[in-house]
């Protein structure tokens, strides 16, 4: 099958997710399962992974800022800028299709292999609806909160790394993160993680609701969302910089 | 009763169903039987709507599914109830939440009504005090007591089973055997099996269709699989020995 065939099965998907859920009570207890699932279970990486990478952000800018000239205020400035423009929106968002994406390709690609998607379009549901709508409103609704935990504590490690490695002062990285705020980069990063996520819930829906075989096909299936998902993001990051920043 | 007239399905250039034709009746067991590749699972899933056959009707009650309105083909799925392979039962979901699943999407029942029904159906498929696990946690006997019962809580019409039987002893086979027989006959419901297990053949079929290339080479019951002098159906049948002995003493008993 060639890329184009699957962009328009993709797009054809798309149609049938983007239906009124059958049963609210049916749909609410979905969502709030996926919610669990797709945003609560990655909070740990989240916060784990932002504060160690915010700490190496700002060890590395002063490692390469050491010149009496530069002030220790553009420390924080950079590390700052860093974090909300690139590290948190996107570096945690391929984080996220690693985790999520291989999550939900291997639990929907599990379902149609063990013909529980069958089951579902016997009794008359919807299984497109019924299985993806959740898991995108989950993501498209909880990971900018999650961006923006990652954002926060990025910088709160960067400034604990300063202040423990004594290259900078926690003053003058408070001065630098100070400086220049400019609300748009911040709404940049949430139009980028809102693009994420939706790609992060749809393309390893996609590879698992589409998979035929077994157990072993339902694992290149995975492997396949994640790469895909990460090619996405990547792609998608250019394109949304150049049109949002210049 | 469910009329399948001339029904013809391929896919690209294999064509695996070639014309069949047969009906299925209200409180009948009905078995679909034919070697692997034979067509059996392509025939069942043409009957609950998975597959849409090239030519050919399936009526239900005189409703052909193929000229369904959107509404009227959701009714209709309300009405079945089907028994996969593998049970196909949710993962993430307990025992209870499985059954409970068809009446959360179609009715609108408080959830002491729904647990009531719940509770009903799991007894009378023999499963109590397992509401609480979930499919993993269950042998395989069980999980398809679990199917069986999420297929008829919504009172189905139809009832459809592939393989209800793969897997299983011999003993438990039966025992699932009688079970969709025994629902039949109290519910009056259309029921039909796709087998491999010959078995199930001597005990529950009231009606039997042998499939062979895609064709309909046999039907009858399961007195005249006996009597049949039918090659197609004999050779299929009694391949084993034991069979070829029993038939060859059903025979000269009845001589």
């Amino acid at each position: 099958m060639n890329y184009l065939e699957h962009v328009g099965k993709y797009c054809m998907m798309l149609g049938q997710v983007f239906k009124t859920p059958q049963r609210s009570r049916v749909f609410r207890d979905a969502l709030f399962k996926d919610i669990e699932e797709l945003g609560h279970k990655s909070l740990g990486i989240i916060m784990f992974i932002s504060f160690f990478i915010g700490g190496v952000i700002a060890l590395q800018t002063a490692l390469n800022l050491e010149d009496p000239l530069i002030p220790d205020t553009l420390i924080g400035f950079a590390a700052k800028r860093s974090i909300i423009l690139e590290f948190a929106p996107t570096f945690c968002s391929i984080i996220l299709a690693g985790k999520v994406g291989s999550y939900i390709t291997s639990s929907i690609g599990t379902m149609r292999v063990t013909e529980q998607i069958d089951a579902l379009e016997v009794m008359g549901i919807n299984s497109l609806n019924h299985l993806v709508l959740p898991k995108i409103i989950a993501t498209v609704f909880f990971y900018p909160f999650l961006i923006c935990l990652g954002m926060i504590l990025g910088i709160f490690g960067g400034w604990l790394a300063g202040v423990l490695s004594g290259l900078f002062t926690g003053t003058d990285y408070i001065i630098g993160i100070q400086s220049d705020f400019q609300p748009f980069l911040l709404v940049y990063a949430m139009i980028k993680t809102l693009v994420f996520a939706f790609l992060i819930s749809t393309v390893p829906s996609y590879h698992g609701y589409y998979v035929k075989g077994g157990s072993l096909a339902v694992g290149k299936a995975s492997t396949q969302a994640v790469v895909w998902t990460t090619v996405l993001i990547v792609i998608s990051n250019y394109f949304l910089t150049q049109m949002l920043l210049t | 009763m469910i009329a399948v007239k001339d029904l013809h399905k391929g896919f690209g250039d294999l064509k695996v169903l070639k014309g069949i034709s047969t009906t299925f009746h209200p409180g009948e067991t009905s078995l679909i039987i034919g070697q692997s590749g034979s067509g059996k699972t392509v025939f069942l899933k043409s009957l609950i709507g998975l597959h849409i056959p090239e030519s050919g009707t399936i009526s239900f009650d005189g409703r052909i599914n193929t000229d369904f309105t959107s509404e009227a083909k959701r009714v209709w799925r309300q009405e079945i109830g089907m028994v996969f392979q593998g049970s196909a039962l949710f993962d993430s979901q307990t025992v209870e939440e499985n059954v409970m699943f068809p009446l959360k999407m179609f009715t609108n029942n408080s959830q002491k009504e729904m647990l009531d029904r719940v509770n009903f159906v799991l007894d009378r498929v023999n499963l109590t005090k397992a509401n609480k696990k979930f499919p993993a946690e269950l042998s395989g006997g069980m999980q398809k007591r679990v199917a069986i019962a999420r297929a008829i809580v919504m009172n189905p019409k139809y009832l459809f089973c592939d393989e209800p039987n793969s897997g299983l002893d011999p003993q438990t086979a039966i025992v699932i055997d009688n079970l969709i027989q025994e629902i039949t006959a109290e519910y009056k419901i259309i029921t039909v099996i796709n087998t491999h297990d010959m078995n199930s053949v001597m005990e529950i079929g009231e009606k039997i269709v042998f499939l062979k290339n895609g064709l309909k080479a046999w039907e009858g019951t399961k007195n005249e699989i006996f009597k049949t002098d039918n090659e197609a159906i004999v050779e299929f049948v009694y391949s084993s020995n034991l069979f070829k002995k029993v038939r060859q003493a059903y025979l000269n008993e009845t001589k």
